[in-house]
């Protein structure tokens, strides 16, 4: 068994606010393997775009990794002093963001900041960075690159510039790249060429891929893996397609039915009571039990573990008795 | 979906040849300077359709589709620069005549952004009355506020949320919020702008669900105006594919999703991605959404669509009946569309 | 009491309890503004009224018993025998009196020239603001002197210095306004595009209704932060004009007024004369320019 290349440990981080601490992510554990595409995927105030900067390095204080560790390919990165992060940020760990307006410098052409990237990380010299900056060019799909790569970003429309931000991310080889909702700000036809690109630019250069994202669908496309986060939590996690055909986490479940798919027939869209709870009042045991159906009285007082269930791993204290049953068989 | 109610006959609003430009040409010294000409931006370009009462119209489009300007322009935030709209049979003209007045009753909407649609400095109550005070549906405070609570407990919020201001609210709750101010007059039209495009999923479905009793429970007519086709698949009876400023398409809901006529449909249902894990390949989706200032000649459409011959180069397409709707495509006219392989 | 004990739980609240500069600040402005109000009640004695006025304690040093009259008076005397302390406390409510019309006139002219240059656009928006463009080209001190001189030709003598406080408000208030009339403008801006504007549109409320009710409630934070800055620039300029002879007459005089007078006999020794009103002019206009900056700061969300 090849060690993963990304294993997160138990990752809480903090608020530090006048009354104490609010805790945004609390007790993400996860492990990456190499060339895999996972999907991070929740509502807003999840804790999954915060996860995704704590493993960069990137978070905005005064948010701090409060415990938890971190391991890229069996070394410790969270605790790591600014210098050698920097490293490690472009050349093993790559970015994308999700404004491709404010990713890119709009006083420098697309070639300085490729370039500055590729010498930054790699040892070539100014015409070896320059091809190669073309060659990443055209493997996104910008036409005309060797033309193309001295013009500002403003000449390039949104979708174009997603792709230089791809482009950008992938400059120096990096061995995982993190996408921060990609697509989000783009339109629906643009969206559905970003997402291939980059798959398939990931696979090709051999990065894994974590995809941070609140849209389901492209989850569904582009995900080997998808971790369904709650309130700073993972609920459920799992291979792709099991997860969306057959949740098990009743959020999930709930998630799922409420997302509005051309092939739906019903009238009513499954709809969850009430919504997320604010940091400040997440409630004692499973932070999804007052608005949960299915919810008994272990769910209000005892934190869910994640357990094993069908080839996925779900944070529910409906499974733990069909756990116990499969292991005493 | 519910059926349509009382006089299927009259169609409750009738907007004809909508157009709409905006100058945006560089300031006069500018231009002096560069010697550039003037520039105009046509957003809307001839759109023509009808709402009959008691149904869901959607109109659904990319950026630069003009989908929130012909918002604007049918509650009269906007002047269109050309074509009209009639509601109920009446011009809509923006004066402050007292014949606009009572028709300013009728009409109501609702914005996309539960967060700038309320105004901060008020409270709920007050966002609220403030529709039925102004065009004079009720005077009397009693009255009012009683009309207030039952408006809060109509949307699923409380009567105690009404001194409330709407920071103390999350987005759906917000939203909520501005369903009742826009109920508050009692219109019987709402035009509604990508109403849930700023929420999380969950939570619209709850407002989605919402929008739909409504509808059914006071008979309201709706505009649905959203760039997502699966939210509008769920909330329309008939669906308008706008493009650069013109439709191109309009259908009956279902019909639409089986089988979608012009080649610009088909590409936007293409982009949905694939919930259903169906495994379906994507067609490759040609370039993007051109420039509006400088759009392409012809059908605006053809150089990103995989059937344009030079007619379509040339020549603006006029509607074509088809057997869900109608289009504007030279391909359908012609009958060299093969039908398209719908997995819906 | 709702909007009291809501207060107190903010954060607003809360960030001013540990700010030590803030509370400080805050303490000393209360204080003179209370001494101000309650000056009648607290000074020894009126010192503009000549009848109580004895010329043999003139010059008397601060806290030690005059020669002559055996009256102690803590700050000392001038030379007509007025309590310098009295003068002080007098000297404030003219000081502070003037300041806050003038903040309260520049702000109500500006924010109403702002609010209708934000809305309005085109061309009143163009001469509103050129207009200000042009009198921020002339220091304030300047146009203050500016308007003196037209007031003063314009003003029977007998009436002058009756009339000397309202034209000192009115000169240091039409040198303000420009700076709110360019925020609520900058405000006004960001708030007509918004969706609740469009809202009241739809229902065909009138501009006037628009920017009253529903704009200008979203302008006035920044307002405050400035009109606070702006209150320890009017003390101090309405106490440069004094100084200079054209503000408030020693009839009715502000603490810059007092500070000339003194300043007359500074060399001569009897320093008192001149040291505590300067004394109290700093401790006013610092304590007022903290408390503004620290609001300032303290209301600003991107450095929370």
């Amino acid at each position: 068994m090849t060690p993963p290349l990304l294993s997160v440990r138990e990752l809480v981080i903090k608020f530090p606010n006048r009354h104490g601490a609010l805790t945004a992510v609390d007790g993400v554990s996860f492990d990456l393997a190499a060339g895999e595409v996972l999907g991070v995927v929740g509502e807003s105030g999840a804790g999954k775009s915060l996860t995704g900067s704590a493993i960069i390095g990137l978070l905005d204080p005064p948010g701090h990794i409060a415990s938890g560790e971190i391991y890229l390919k069996g070394e410790r990165i969270d605790n790591l002093p600014a210098e050698d992060m920097r490293a490690i940020r472009g050349k093993r760990i790559g970015m994308v963001f999700q404004d491709p307006l404010t990713s890119l410098n709009p006083l420098y052409t697309i070639a300085d900041q490729l370039i500055e990237t590729i010498r930054t990380h790699l040892r070539l010299s100014m015409r070896e960075a320059r091809q190669r900056a073309i060659r990443l060019l055209d493997d996104v799909g910008i036409p005309a690159a060797s033309r193309r790569i001295d013009d500002y970003p403003h000449q390039f429309s949104g979708g174009m510039r997603q792709r230089v931000v791809i482009a950008l991310a992938l400059a120096a080889e990096p061995e995982l790249v993190i996408a921060d909702e990609p697509t989000t700000a783009l339109d629906v036809s643009v969206q559905a060429q970003i997402i291939d690109i980059l798959k398939e630019q990931c696979t090709q250069h051999g990065a894994s891929v974590i995809l941070i994202t609140h849209d389901m669908g492209v989850i569904a496309e582009t995900a080997d893996r998808v971790a369904v986060m709650y309130s700073g939590r993972i609920a459920e996690i799992g291979p792709v397609r099991d997860i969306i055909q057959n949740a098990k986490h009743p959020y999930t479940s709930g998630l799922m039915g409420s997302i509005p798919t051309l092939a739906q027939e019903e009238d009513r869209l499954v709809q969850i009571p009430g919504s997320m709870p604010r940091l400040s009042d997440i409630p004692p045991g499973c932070a999804f039990n007052p608005r949960c159906e299915h919810a008994f009285d272990k769910c209000r007082i005892e934190r869910p573990v994640l357990i094993p269930v069908d080839n996925r791993q779900v944070a529910c204290w409906l499974y733990e008795e069909a756990e116990a049953k499969g292991a005493a068989t | 979906m519910t059926k349509i109610s009382a006089q299927p006959d009259t169609p409750l609003i009738q907007v004809a040849e909508l157009s709409r430009v905006f100058d945006v040409s560089k300031p006069w010294l500018n231009r002096l300077i560069e010697r550039e000409p003037k520039q105009f931006l046509r957003a809307v370009d001839k759109v023509t359709f009808e709402i009959r009462k008691g149904e869901t119209l959607a109109l659904v489009g990319e950026s630069g589709s003009g989908k929130s300007t012909i918002a604007k322009m049918l509650v009269g935030l906007l002047d269109p620069s050309e074509g009209t709209i009639v509601f109920d049979g009446q011009p809509m003209i923006m004066d402050n005549s007292a014949r606009m007045m009572e028709l300013r009753k009728r009409f109501q909407m609702i914005f996309q952004s539960p967060y700038a649609s309320l105004n901060p400095r008020w409270k709920v109550a007050d966002v609220i009355a403030e529709p039925m005070v102004v065009l004079g549906v009720e005077k009397d405070s009693a009255k009012i506020e009683a009309r207030v609570n039952e408006l809060l407990e109509l949307v699923g919020l409380s009567a105690a949320d009404g001194s409330k201001f709407p920071h103390e609210f999350s987005g759906g709750q917000r939203q909520r919020i501005a369903i009742a101010r826009a109920l508050s007059s009692n219109p019987e039209f709402i035009v509604c702008d990508e109403p849930t495009s700023a929420l999380d999923v969950s939570v619209q479905a709850q407002i989605l669900n919402l929008m739909r009793d409504l509808q059914d429970q006071l008979g309201l007519t709706y505009l649905f105006i959203s760039h997502d086709l699966s939210v509008v698949r769920h909330m329309a009876n008939r669906i308008g594919v706008l493009y650069l400023g013109a439709l191109v398409e309009i259908a009956d809901s279902k019909q639409l999703f089986k089988a979608p006529q012009h080649p610009y449909t088909r590409m936007l249902l293409d982009a949905v991605p694939d919930l259903e894990m169906t495994g379906r390949q994507r067609k490759e989706v040609e370039g993007e959404i051109p420039n509006p200032i400088n759009p392409p000649s012809g059908c605006t459409f053809h150089p990103r669509c995989p059937f344009a011959n030079e007619r379509c180069e040339r020549e603006v397409p006029h509607w074509t009946q088809t057997k869900t709707g109608v289009a504007a495509c030279h391909g359908v006219e012609e009958g060299r569309i093969p039908p398209a392989e719908m997995v819906r | 009491m709702e909007a009291v004990s809501n207060f107190l739980a903010s954060d607003l609240f809360y960030r001013f309890r540990k700010s030590p500069v803030a509370v400080v600040a805050f303490i000393v402005t209360a204080l003179l503004v209370l001494s101000a109000l309650f000056a009648p009640l607290i000074a020894p004695q009126n010192p503009f009224d000549a009848g109580s006025l004895n010329l043999m304690n003139g010059f008397s040093k601060p806290g030690e018993p005059n020669q002559f009259t055996d009256e102690t008076f803590i700050l000392g005397t001038d030379d007509q025998g007025r309590d310098v302390f009295s003068t002080i406390l007098y000297g404030l409510r003219i000081s502070l009196f003037v300041g806050f019309s003038a903040v309260m006139f520049a702000m109500v002219l500006g924010s109403v020239l702002g609010l209708v240059a934000g809305y309005t656009g085109g061309r009143t928006d163009t001469i509103i603001m050129r207009i200000a463009d042009i009198q921020l080209t002339f220091p304030a001190i300047l146009v203050a002197l500016l308007i003196f001189g037209i007031a003063k030709g314009i003003t029977p003598p007998s009436y002058r210095n009756e009339v000397a406080i309202w034209v000192l408000i009115l000169a240091i208030g039409l040198s303000d306004w420009v700076q709110f009339a360019r925020v609520v403008r900058g405000a006004t801006l960001v708030e007509r595009n918004k969706e609740y504007v469009q809202a009241a549109k739809l229902i065909g409320r009138k501009p006037m209704a628009i920017m009253l009710k529903h704009i200008l409630p979203n302008t006035l934070g920044p307002v405050l932060v400035i009109a606070t800055i702006s209150l320890a620039l009017a003390i101090i300029a309405e106490a440069t004009l004094s100084f200079l002879g054209v503000g408030a007459p020693p009839t009715q005089p502000s603490l810059g007024t007092l500070i000339r007078i003194g300043q007359g006999f500074l060399f001569s020794g009897e320093y008192w004369i001149l040291l505590y009103p300067a004394l109290t002019l700093l401790a006013l206009a610092l304590s007022v320019n903290l408390l503004g900056d620290w609001l300032r700061d303290a209301l600003n969300p991107k450095l929370k």
